[in-house]
């Protein structure tokens, strides 16, 4: 019991249409990450699921019922906010069963929820405590234990990590996809880290200026992706876009993966200098400066020795390069 | 915290905020000593301290017993209190409207009651005291209460104003999350969150209103509707003033407004320090 349908919603603010015609469907139990730069709608998007924004045409339609004009709190939906947004003046107990008092729930069944949504996030020994005493990792737990309690057929995430340490982030990450596992719940994960859109989507969609970019499995978008846009923001370090003309390619751009990419001192593919290069250990980043294509990127695997302005030559693997046309879509 | 100044600078400081003090202080000082003594020590030696053989409780003496002080004092009371709940009340609720939704015409409401601030209520005198005549309200509190809570709403909506929309967002969206009503996110999560704003509109509401002679010298001077300020003029005549009695009358009507000030005043710095400290 979870599944949500958008059907050509658009939301307009005064004379900026920030939504343009977004249709969507996600199935129960299903992790759905919204991914896009910042500006892109995918805020806007989620809080119109939610329904703390009006939707301007189009409907939100929630196991089957057209939800679009039903108050926030009547949709059986949970959220999660960036800034926690925890009541201040409230204990993280009352916090919790908030939800559940507004809609008159007993208050053994408050207590039983509660308890069960502080043991799931080993948040017993902070139930007595206000929001003011805890560290910003338990806050937000507290904030997802909220959402827990009131066991929604939706969870809505806007950005839940971003507001936290390297370390933290990754270990929530890890919690937030055990919940997932554990609760079979469907959950809608808004971001703009690529990162955390990899590791815990089921899909993924990307958005851009208010519209879908492409829907689809992580690998999926990123062996690929349906145009320039999408490849080059999904994969860390950025793909690689080469000018085709200068490759002797029928095509505008020729997009290959930094690991895809070979990098040796003799030969001659394509020339340049090195201009920067970082060693993370595992893995090594060279950074190339070539005179028709700009700045490329390779990765390597583990310790490798190059010096910044020696001269490289670079060959790109053919089968893995995707070849895109002038306005960016791909070619297949 | 501590500042890491010099300490030259911060004895500098020190000095100017003391002198400061002590000539804010200096004429509530000079009445309350005076309310102590005797007329001609007032006249001989304003600025000595009662001694024994000057000291006199004359001016309260005459003052609890001519007229009805405590009458007046209860009616300034009440009509202070009144008019600076009605001012928060209101002057919240219009600041959060003002703050948190988007209308037409949003900008031009605030606009317009934040024009209250710059233009003097006394200026529409004239027209106040024929409405409170058409009204039948020349004379009752309801009057004075009616005018001070239109002449504090401008500043509150204002101030609030500016304080709500630094409220969180999410918090206000957690709150219709969890299924709070509009009203119940006003009263349990923002009111709460702004209460040292609160209490600066409460302090800058409440001196004026204590204070002031005009408007219940025109709207209620009967007897029975007299506040404090305009009770101690009777000691006042065209001919011959009785010192004593009005510095007594003055003295006590301090008491009420320093009991409210020390209430709000914890509230007050961190109203004023709000932003700055963070």
């Amino acid at each position: 019991m979870g599944s949500l349908e958008l059907r050509n919603v658009t939301k307009v603010f005064g004379k900026t249409e920030i939504i343009k015609g977004i249709d969507l469907s996600v199935k129960d139990g299903e992790f759905v990450v919204f991914v896009g730069p910042s500006g892109c709608g995918k805020s806007t998007l989620l809080r119109m699921i939610a329904g703390l924004e009006d939707v301007t045409s189009g409907a939100v339609v929630l196991d089957g019922q057209d939800v679009t004009a039903v108050a926030p709190a009547k949709r059986g939906i949970a959220m999660v906010f960036q800034s926690y947004a925890l009541y201040p003046h409230l204990t993280v107990r009352d916090n919790m069963g908030l939800a559940l008092r507004q809609a008159g729930a007993p208050r053994s069944e408050i207590a039983q929820a509660v308890g069960r949504a502080s043991a799931m996030l080993a948040l017993d020994p902070y139930l007595e405590r206000r929001p003011a005493e805890l560290s910003g990792g338990q806050r937000q737990r507290v904030a997802i234990g909220r959402a827990i309690v009131r066991t929604p057929s939706l969870f809505l995430f806007d950005e839940p990590l971003s507001n936290l340490d390297a370390a933290l982030r990754v270990a929530t990450r890890i919690e937030i996809a055990r919940l997932h596992r554990e609760l079979g719940a469907t959950m809608i994960y808004v971001t703009h880290d690529q990162v955390e859109a990899m590791t815990l989507a089921d899909r993924i969609v990307v958005l851009r200026a208010g519209q879908v970019e492409q829907v689809g499995r992580p690998m999926e978008l990123y062996n690929d992706p349906a145009n320039t846009f999408v490849a080059g923001f999904i994969g860390s370090p950025r793909m690689n876009f080469l000018k085709g003309a200068a490759l002797g390619e029928s095509a505008d751009t020729v997009g290959v993966r930094p690991e895809h990419l070979a990098i040796s001192r003799q030969g001659n593919a394509i020339p340049g200098t090195v201009s920067h290069v970082e060693k993370l250990g595992g893995e090594t980043l060279v950074y190339v400066r070539s005179e028709v294509h700009g700045l490329l990127t390779v990765r390597l695997f583990g310790e490798q020795d190059f010096s910044v302005d020696e001269a490289v030559q670079l060959t790109p693997e053919p089968p893995r390069s995707l070849r895109f046309d002038a306005a960016g879509r791909r070619l297949r | 915290m501590r500042a890491r100044s010099q300490p030259g600078r911060s004895i500098a400081a020190h000095a100017i905020l003391i002198a400061y003090t002590l000539i804010a202080l200096f004429p509530v000082w000079v009445i309350v000593i005076n309310s102590f003594k005797s007329r001609r020590a007032i006249f001989a030696q304003p600025l000595a301290i009662p001694t024994p053989e000057t000291w006199d409780l004359v001016g309260y003496t005459t003052v609890l017993e001519n007229g009805d002080f405590f009458g007046y004092f209860l009616n300034s009371l009440t009509v202070t209190v009144a008019s600076l709940f009605f001012v928060l009340l209101f002057g919240a609720m219009a600041a959060f409207a003002l703050s948190e939704y988007r209308f037409r015409g949003n900008m031009l409401v605030g606009l317009y009651l934040a024009l209250g601030i710059m233009i003097p209520i006394r200026l529409g005198t004239v027209a106040i005291l024929q409405m409170m005549v058409a009204a039948g309200l020349v004379n009752t509190l309801t009057a004075l209460i009616l005018v001070y809570t239109a002449q504090g709403l401008p500043l509150a909506v204002f101030i609030l104003s500016e304080f709500m929309r630094n409220v969180s967002d999410d918090l206000k969206n957690a709150g219709r999350m969890d299924g709070l009503s509009e009203y119940a996110i006003f009263f349990r999560l923002v009111l709460p969150l702004v209460r040292p704003a609160m209490a600066t509109v409460a302090v800058f509401t409440m001196i004026p209103i204590w204070n002031d002679l005009w408007f219940p010298l025109i709207l209620a001077p009967s007897e029975d509707t007299k506040t404090i300020t305009l009770g101690s003029q009777v000691f006042i005549g065209q001919f011959v003033t009785n010192w004593n009695a009005v510095l007594a009358a003055l003295s006590l009507a301090i008491v009420p407004v320093l009991i409210l000030y020390l209430i709000f005043s914890r509230q007050l710095i961190r109203g004023i320090t709000a932003g700055a400290v963070k």
